[in-house]
């Protein structure tokens, strides 16, 4: 079976580098297919693992050492347990359906070739991220991804606002790994070693104010990748990338690699609850904050990577709270639908020749019924309606912090739950209902190719059935490593009212959104209006950002390339102006003339023997001279 | 009067000035090569002199090699400079600039 963790681990990679060689030439169809193969056997291998897991059977291969030094030993590692191999399935399943519909939705693009390789490589590093058996590893594949995102977001170089983007991306991630190489070295520095196995050993016994420290660093580079406040501000600016991007790296994975690595870590994070409530905290106020924002944006990709940021928020909710299981079952739920959100939108994206305000589409209903239904349903398990998977797996959050006493956490999740239903119906209401608007700024909407739509098919079954049907299985299968607990609310009276009454409060917000954007009207008083402002201003938070670090930041630069001009460079100019200036006099000397030539040569020879003789006599006359100077 | 060393290093010296001279003034490829064969056969006195002052033959197979290195390359010299001589009918110095740098 070790044969299997290879094939899931580097088939992404084979077909990454294989698109890589005609990354320079026009589209052919062939690489498209063939790095979407690789992922098909990439999750099929991973499907395999997970039946063998499913029967009781883990697997940690080591591949070969890579740092061996001292006592630090660190090999390529790569384990498969319950908990990997759901990521792996998440990853590999989701990535595979991408992949499919980029075939259509990159058709027309010229680098269609370049696109697979970098969506391929992205798929790679998330699974040597998952699969790592060590902290380092992980960290590497952390990069990886960091990379493949900084070159799919800005893959469209030549839009300035792509690039802009992608460098912020890339930036504010560079921020939090420091944090997280912090933490790493933390853990290293006090238990000398950084493979989960030795952590998880050490834990119990280890000094619990460096264990704060280190899972405190941790969650700062969770925090830097899940995109939570004060770092989110690159997610929504990273919607410039294409679509299936946005769905495949800034939604479904790589997002929620910092859930992953908390909920990897949980026997750590376990001991350490006082820095839980702080990450369940954070994770409640920015599920609100992103879904503040995303109630009055009017750009539909931004809209749902608000939407992204929100349902991170729930899963660090979860988590922060103990209830790993739960985390990760919303970051595989969420996985599923939001994708499968994304990929809708791209398909209204490729019918409005890339329009994104959803106030000048309207009614594309009868245009794109496969899309309309597939973004409906996705809406619904979003806004966790029964049976969808989002009743099974955010409700279950909500449980989560009702059972465990955290009323406030609690008030504020289920006041965001009625925001979701709101804001993605309001998205969804404004795309296909209503009046069509579209027709007054000269688009012709029309359907996405047939196998775009049988590509994304997997994803509204999951969205659909994952929570009813695989919830019990994935239970049993993860407390193997994950700490257990039902998180059931025992009153029945008390299960009842809040489920029913949860359930009713999301309808009410459907309704409402409904009944106020059915026909798009704008109402003017509220737009001009502080709360809707400072809203759709995001908080003024990018423009608080832009004055209090990088303007400063670009006076500094300037400063210092003032100081680089009169000093540094002068230095070097100085010197090289030396040379040129006394090869300027003295070229003359090479006239060409055989005999000035000679004559210069006997210069040479005679000035070498005088000061060979000077030489010499210094040498057999040294304590005379020394006497002289009076020593 | 006895003839010692110094006598021939003496002589070589002068002959050695003379070839060194001879090499920075002379204009005249042909002579520039005679002066360079004096440069070397002054060389030779004094290996040869110094090489029986102490006995030693180490000096004389030198100046053996010395003489046969001075043949080939007066013939290659001599053969580039016949070869210069046809296709430009001088052998000036001063006309020999194409190394110009």
């Amino acid at each position: 079976m070790e044969m299997f963790v290879y094939i899931a681990l580097f088939a992404p990679l084979v077909g990454s580098l294989t698109a890589g060689l005609f990354g320079a030439q026009k589209k052919t169809l062939f690489t498209g297919i063939f790095a979407s193969g690789m992922l098909f056997a990439s999750f099929m291998a991973s499907l395999l693992l997970l039946i063998q897991v499913l029967q009781g059977n883990t697997y940690h291969v080591e591949m070969m050492t890579w740092i061996a030094t001292g006592d630090l030993y660190v090999p390529f590692g790569f384990v498969v347990n319950q908990v990997t191999v759901t990521m792996m399935m998440v990853v590999t399943l989701v990535s595979t359906v991408v992949h499919v519909y980029s075939i259509g939705y990159m058709d027309h693009d010229k680098a269609f070739n370049r696109f697979f390789a970098y969506l391929s490589a992205f798929v790679f590093s998330m699974m040597v991220l998952v699969m790592s058996d060590n902290l380092l590893g992980l960290f590497i594949g952390w990069e990886g991804v960091g990379v493949c995102s900084w070159l799919l977001i800005g893959f469209w170089y030549h839009k300035e606002s792509a690039t802009w983007a992608a460098n912020e991306a890339f930036i504010m991630n560079r921020i939090a790994d420091l944090a997280m190489l912090v933490g790493i070295f933390t853990l290293y520095w006090n238990m000398g070693t950084i493979s989960y196995e030795g952590i998880f050993a050490g834990v119990a016994n280890a000094d619990h104010d460096m264990l704060v420290v280190a899972a405190g660093f941790l969650f700062v580079g969770a925090m830097g990748k899940s995109a939570q406040f004060p770092l989110h501000t690159w997610l929504a600016d990273a919607m410039e990338g294409p679509t299936p991007v946005s769905a495949l790296i800034h939604a479904a994975t790589m997002v929620t690699a910092g859930v992953y690595l908390v909920v990897r870590m949980n026997p750590m994070y376990d001991l350490v609850p006082e820095v839980g409530i702080i990450i369940a905290s954070l994770g409640a106020f920015v599920a609100m904050f992103a879904a503040s924002m995303a109630l009055v944006n009017r750009d539909m990709k931004r809209i749902i990577a608000y939407s992204t940021l929100s349902q991170l928020g729930y899963m660090f909710v979860a988590a922060g709270l103990g209830a790993y299981w739960v985390a990760l079952f919303h970051l595989m739920a969420h996985a599923f639908f939001k994708a499968l959100l994304f990929l809708g939108a791209g398909n209204v994206m490729h019918a409005m020749s890339d329009e994104l305000d959803p106030f000048k589409m309207g009614g594309l209903k009868k245009a794109m019924p496969g899309t309309f239904w597939m973004m409906t349903l996705a809406s619904i398990a979003l806004a966790g309606l029964f049976p969808f998977a989002g009743f099974f797996s955010k409700d279950l959050i909500l449980e989560v912090a009702f059972v465990e006493h955290h009323y406030i956490l609690y008030t504020v999740l289920l006041l965001t739950a009625g925001l979701t239903a709101f804001y993605s119906f309001r998205l969804a209401f404004l795309i296909f209902l209503g009046e069509e608007r579209y027709k007054l700024f000269g688009f012709h909407p029309h359907e996405a190719y047939k196998y775009m739509l049988v590509a994304m098919s997997p994803l509204l079954i999951l969205a659909i059935i994952a929570g009813f049907l695989f919830k019990g299985t994935y239970y049993e299968m993860v407390i193997a490593m994950l700490p257990a607990g039902e998180y059931h609310v025992h009153n029945h009276l008390v299960y009842w009212i809040m489920t029913i009454g949860t359930q009713l409060f999301v309808i009410a917000a459907i309704v409402y959104a409904y009944k106020k954007y059915q026909d798009a009207k704008i109402d003017k008083k509220v737009e001009e209006g502080f709360f809707y402002q400072l809203l759709f201003n995001q908080y003024y938070i990018p423009k608080i950002y832009d004055e209090v670090f990088s303007k400063p930041y670009a006076e500094l630069s300037k400063m210092m390339w003032k100081l680089d001009n009169t000093v540094v460079d002068a230095t070097v100019d100085g010197i090289a102006n030396v040379f040129y200036g006394t090869a300027k006099k003295t070229h003359t000397m090479q006239d060409g003339n055989l005999s000035s030539m000679l004559k210069w040569m006997v210069v040479g020879l005679v000035a070498l023997l005088v000061s060979a003789a000077v030489f010499i006599g210094i040498v057999t006359n040294t304590d005379a001279i020394m006497k002289l100077l009076g020593h | 009067m006895e003839i010692t060393l110094t006598h021939y290093l003496v002589l070589s010296t002068v002959l050695f000035s003379i070839g060194l001279i001879g090499v920075m003034r002379r204009k005249n490829l042909l002579m520039l090569f005679f002066a360079t064969e004096i440069l070397l056969n002054s060389v030779n006195v004094a290996l040869v002199a110094i090489s029986h002052y102490y006995g030693d033959f180490t000096g004389q197979m030198f100046a053996f090699f010395i003489i046969a290195i001075a043949a080939s390359e007066v013939a290659v010299g001599l053969g580039l400079l016949v070869l210069w001589f046809k296709r430009y009918n001088t052998i000036d110095l001063d006309n020999m600039t194409q190394m110009k740098g």
